[in-house]
């Protein structure tokens, strides 16, 4: 124990001072909370959060063009998108050698599909080319046998490309090998040396010895019989292929100006044209514009996604609020009895309630069944209320009146009763008692419950899928749509992220109005 | 009341009672009398029955429960005059609320909720504004209601056929229930569910609970934005979470796999352990781990003798909501799982959009049931729980 009258700092049990130690203990605290949450935390950043960052990156991703033609990207950069001819020679030639490896690891129709999405009819010239493409490189590989049937051989090629020289001497010939050697090692069923070789081989072949004076240095260099293959080639005149003849053959498709400004506006690694077709916006050579009207889909289907969500979530208001009230001014049994009937609903399950209101609301369905009953409706003109927007809403709004009911019973059952006593005491009438003395304390629960309804409604997919027709889906249903039909991923990650966007700010508004931790259930 | 009760004026029966009785009877005569295609002789005839009914009733029968069974027993009578069988059921149901009403008027029932001093105007009011809430309440349940019979029809329709509505035994069958319990894309699905929901929700509620437990402490950096995050699987939209989920666990491999989907239900039913845990937490006495640890226990003896039995209730309760947010979900397994992962929901959902059978509302049914448990075992662990920090049930 440190003594009173002792000077200077005040002492711990140990002799450290006091504040050092309360310091340490309190991080040790600090520490051990952490512990504790870190498992939780882990698991869901890489269940939860992981995955929708991906999403985000995906909306914006667009690696797939300079990862499939990444040398005729390369090219593409000295040609001038907004003249008005397709590109020259050397584009063709790099096209060329990008073109025939795609087509050999089937990537061409990947890309093809996803350029379809800016400008359509592309997939189809991929496609096309994909099946003609390697005719270039057969005829290549025609003159190289001729000049020596030992360029045939699997075994030769491995051979002259396991040496380093070969990158200097034959640098296109290399790259190409080395995407056929990979091919082949990650199907695993043969050995490199002596696999079929690609014709595009062939075609590399051929661009370097045509298009530039190999180093003789570096030719001189590979291992046997390289140097003697390479030079008797040379010795032969070839002639360089004519890659822009040859693939205006194959598909006329390639001669159109809107192509090549299609694939060079969408070179960068990086595009915002995913979010622009969201917007229903397009990336043209003259810069940004809106798409024809009668291609403009997203827009209205937002809007059509808002507008329905704020009118269930006015439905849930209109229809919660007399029962909140009443729940919270009845006698604690009764409303106890009251408050199973709002529960429920609550926990059956979605698809119970989804597949209820079909039953209601069908042409042949209960309600239409008990109208004509009664003689309310003519059996012809039976009542359409599904498959139409009257049959999101109403569904809806049952499937989310609890969400509404339970955040304003517990608002309201924190006003104090006294409050409207005192007011119609001093002679205000009930409607102006409730209105300038209840109602004002009510409406954080309505503030609470709106957000609540209105983040749950704009994101619902099951429902008005099931009871929404065509008239009465979301945008929801676009994302799903284009996730598991159209595989454009990229459109869905942006229709995704941009409602993500909409939620997060009404959310980061319910922290400020109602606090996350605030939020019961049950 | 009983002592205010002589200061009231009792309602006339003349003018008050009678006309009103007549009214209700005239409406539902009106119904009955326009399905057997004549209107005006239901709303005549209703109006009569009613009116003399609760003269007969409100003059000579003092007792009430003998009242509404005479009440029940005549007009059901009267309704197998006209319907046979299934009149005779209805019509003692009509018979109960006519008597009801009759009652209620003439006794002065009608004006329990408001104060005695409320004016006509006012006393009409609170009666409208609690038929108003009633209409709500039959809008909740109504239809998780309808479900139930519809799912023992002997037809394939989603409708009560003319056979079900005379309650001939003909018209109701368990053959909806026999496909659920015997066709193998619904034992499948369901097999599936079981296997899914119970381990995802095992893994939420072991990470969860040492999270709220980390979370309630009173030092804890970052609390807000840990606590964002963690609360942000319930705020983004399921499409969004299946969307990103599928991307994502498709890099990994995970996609349509066992553990993809328990994973991703997992992360869906955290939220709930988090917010139900850590309200279970906020009336804990700190003072109880102390004096454990004082008295020689570890931290994990603690734990598992002192602190896990008190708020155990608090994470069944996170535990049932996390098991049903598996349960039930839909959207994620669509997107993350394949067909080998088909669960409950999946199947119904599928049954729904190419309407296939009837036996979703058999399955309907067995939920429903499924969550009146579900819904009565909460209530019971949230009483244990305020008893156990010495609250009082309310």
């Amino acid at each position: 124990m440190s003594d009173i009258t002792q000077d200077g700092p005040m002492l711990a049990a140990d002799g450290t001072p006091l504040k050092k130690s309360l310091a340490r203990a309190l991080r040790r605290q600090k520490i051990r909370a952490l512990m504790l949450i870190a498992p939780l935390l882990i698991f869901v950043l890489v269940t939860f959060i992981a995955p929708i960052a991906d999403m985000l990156f995906r909306s914006v991703e667009n690696q797939i063009v300079r990862d499939t033609l990444p040398r005729t990207v390369v090219a593409l950069k000295d040609w001038n998108p907004d003249g008005e001819e397709i590109p020259g020679e050397a584009v063709f030639q790099a096209l060329n050698l990008d073109f025939q490896i795609a087509a050999e690891e089937k990537n061409h129709t990947k890309l093809g599909s996803r350029l379809n999405y800016e400008s359509p009819g592309i997939s189809s010239v991929f496609r096309s080319t994909g099946r003609g493409a390697d005719k270039i490189g057969k005829d290549a590989e025609k003159t190289f046998t001729g000049i020596d049937p030992r360029w045939k051989d699997p075994a030769i090629w491995a051979g002259i490309f396991a040496s380093p020289e070969a990158e200097t001497a034959l640098p296109r010939s290399a790259r190409a090998y080395e995407a056929f050697a990979k091919s082949v090692r990650a199907e695993g069923k043969k050995e490199v040396a002596k696999a079929k070789l690609w014709p595009v081989v062939f075609s590399a072949l051929l661009d370097d010895l045509t298009l530039a004076q190999p180093d003789a240095a570096a030719v001189a260099a590979l291992p046997a019989p390289g140097p003697e293959l390479v030079n008797a080639a040379l010795a032969a005149g070839l002639q360089p292929i004519d890659a822009k003849q040859a693939f205006l053959e194959i598909n006329d498709g390639w001669s159109k100006l809107d192509l090549w400004q299609t694939i060079s506006a969408y070179s960068p690694p990086y595009t915002a044209g995913y979010f622009l077709n969201a917007a229903d916006f397009e990336q043209t050579s003259h810069g940004i514009e809106a798409r024809p009207p009668s291609e403009r889909i997203y827009l209205k289907l937002f809007w059509r996604t808002l507008w329905m969500s704020m009118t269930i979530t006015a439905c849930c208001i209109l229809l919660g609020y007399p029962v909140a009230w009443l729940l919270a001014n009845l006698r604690a049994s009764t409303a106890n009895v009251l408050m199973i009937l709002v529960l429920l609903p609550f926990w059956t399950s979605l698809l119970v309630r989804t597949s209820a209101w079909k039953v209601l609301l069908q042409q042949q369905g209960v309600i239409n069944d008990l109208l004509v009953w009664m003689g309310l409706v003519s059996d012809g003109n039976r009542l359409v209320m599904i498959n139409n927007q009257f049959g999101t809403i109403i569904a809806m709004t049952h499937i989310l009146l609890p969400f509404m009911i339970l955040p304003l019973y517990s608002v309201m059952k924190t006003v104090p009763p006294s409050y409207v006593r005192a007011a119609k005491s001093l002679g205000a009438t009930p409607w102006t008692a409730f209105w300038r003395v209840y109602f004002p304390q009510s409406i954080p629960g309505i503030g609470a419950g709106s957000i609540l309804c209105f983040i749950l409604a704009i994101g619902y997919y099951i429902t008005p899928e099931l009871v929404g027709g065509t008239e009465g889906v979301f945008i929801s249903r676009y994302i799903a749509y284009h996730i598991s039909t159209s595989l454009n991923w990229g459109l869905a990650a942006a229709l995704g992220t941009i409602l993500l966007a909409a939620v997060l700010l009404l959310y980061y508004v319910y922290d400020k109005i109602v606090g996350i931790d605030n939020v019961k259930l049950g | 009341m009983a002592t205010l009760a002589p200061t009231l004026r009792k309602p006339s029966l003349t003018g008050f009672v009678l006309p009103l009785t007549a009214l209700a009877g005239a409406l539902l005569g009106y119904l009955v009398g326009n399905a057997k295609g004549n209107a005006l002789l239901g709303i005549v005839g209703g109006a009569v029955f009613a009116g003399v009914l609760a003269f007969v009733l409100v003059s000579f029968v003092p007792q009430r429960r003998m009242g509404r069974l005479i009440g029940a027993v005549a007009t059901g009578i009267a309704g197998a005059l006209i319907a046979g069988v299934a009149g005779l059921v209805f019509g003692a149901i009509l018979g109960l609320v006519l008597s009801w009403i009759a009652y209620w008027l003439a006794s002065g029932d009608y004006r329990a909720s408001v104060p005695v001093y409320a004016t006509p105007r006012e006393v009409l009011w609170a009666n409208t504004f609690r038929f108003i809430c009633g209409v709500i309440f039959f809008f909740l349940i109504a239809p998780i209601l309808v479900v139930i019979p519809l799912s023992f029809n002997a037809e394939n329709f989603f409708t009560f056929t003319p056979k079900m509505l005379a309650l001939d035994p003909e018209g109701y069958s368990l053959k909806h229930y026999r496909d659920f319990f015997t066709n193998t894309d619904w034992t499948g699905a369901f097999y599936n569910s079981l296997r899914i929901a119970p381990v995802a929700t095992l893994l939420s509620v072991s990470f969860g609970t040492l999270a709220a437990i980390g979370l309630s402490q009173s030092h804890v950096p970052f609390r807000r934005a840990i606590m964002a995050i963690l609360i942000s699987p319930m705020i983004v939209p399921l499409i969004i979470s299946a969307a990103g989920m599928y991307f994502f666990y498709a890099r990994m491999g995970l996609q349509g796999t066992y553990w993809g989907v328990v994973l991703a239900h997992a992360a869906l039913g955290i939220p709930f352990v988090i917010i139900t845990v850590t309200a279970t937490l906020v009336g804990f006495d700190r003072s109880l781990t102390r004096a454990a640890a004082n008295m020689g226990a570890g931290p994990v003896t603690t734990f598992f003798r002192v602190q896990m039995p008190l708020i155990l209730p608090g994470v069944i309760s996170g535990a049932l909501f996390a098991f049903i947010t598996s349960f039930d979900e839909v959207v994620v397994v669509l997107f993350v799982g394949s067909a080998q992962q088909k669960t409950l929901p999946w199947q119904m959902f599928i049954g729904l959009r190419e309407q296939i059978s009837p036996t979703i509302l058999a399955v309907a049914t067995v939920l429903v049931a499924f969550s009146v448990v579900l819904l009565v075992t909460l209530e019971l662990l949230r009483r244990r729980s305020e008893r156990l920090r010495g609250m009082s049930p309310s």
